[in-house]
């Protein structure tokens, strides 16, 4: 459980270094090779990926599937504190529908 | 003049459309998201058939097949330009909004085990669709904050 807690935690810094990458983006090859926060990125998700396949390995899938859904609660702390993004009413709406409906739909398998 | 006038006009209004199509970056960077959910569905699809066809086990045997598994060196492939589409979706898009949409993948990978692999549907599954459906349909809605 704490691999895939971990793993979620890993994934979503991996998409914070994305968007970082993201908002410098220029496209050359010397300034996309230079870009070390979309390498950090792509690592991170790779690394969160492993994490998350060992997690899977050694516990309940029906307990595990739903923890992937706190990324998204990880995901939208970075998005306030490093990218100062707004929140409306109609994204907490959004997002704990699809929060709700990952957790359901991974009830399920 | 009518003539000139009956040839621009259309082409300003194209040019209009062309506009708020292209030019709003905050819809194509939901619409390059949506894609990117697509593409990680067929990947994982892809991946999954290819991972059951190995032979053999163990880390080594995996990381070979990823290259001669044709499955898995397509659906591996197609993780990459996901994370390419991902990254242009973001240059433009806000991760608040953008994130949450890639739940759409378990939307995709349901109906395609569906289709392919005869998984059959039942209440959870179809509740959980709808819900995550109808999230995304808020965001994509949503007014820029």
């Amino acid at each position: 459980m704490l691999l895939v807690i971990f793993a979620s935690f890993i994934g979503s810094c991996g998409m914070a270094f994305l968007k970082a990458g993201a908002n410098r983006l220029a496209f050359n090859v010397p300034a996309l090779v230079r870009n070390w926060r979309l390498t950090a990125g792509v690592g991170l998700y790779v690394i969160s990926s492993a994490f998350f396949v060992m997690g899977l390995k050694r516990g309940e899938l029906s307990i595990l599937y739903p923890l992937v859904s706190l990324g998204y609660i990880w995901a939208l702390l970075w998005s306030r504190i490093f990218f100062g993004e707004l929140m409306t009413k109609a994204k907490y709406a959004g997002f704990a529908l699809i929060i709700a409906g990952v957790v359901v739909l991974n009830l399920g398998r | 003049m009518s003539a000139s006038a009956t040839f621009s006009s259309p082409t300003s209004e194209n040019v209009g459309l062309i506009r708020s199509l292209v030019v709003d970056k905050r819809r194509r960077s939901f619409v390059l998201v949506v894609l990117c959910t697509l593409v990680g569905a067929a990947a994982q699809i892809l991946i999954k058939q290819g991972a059951t066809s190995i032979a053999q086990p163990g880390f080594v045997a995996a990381v070979v097949a990823m290259f001669t598994n044709l499955p898995l060196f397509i659906g591996y492939c197609m993780y990459g330009f996901n994370a390419v589409l991902m990254i242009l979706a973001l240059r433009d898009g806000e991760l608040s909004m953008l994130y949450p949409i890639i739940a759409l993948t378990y939307v995709w990978v349901t109906f395609l085990s569906l289709w392919i692999f005869h998984e059959p549907m039942n209440f959870f599954k179809s509740i959980g669709i709808t819900l995550i459906i109808c999230g995304v349909g808020i965001l994509g809605r949503g007014k820029k904050a």
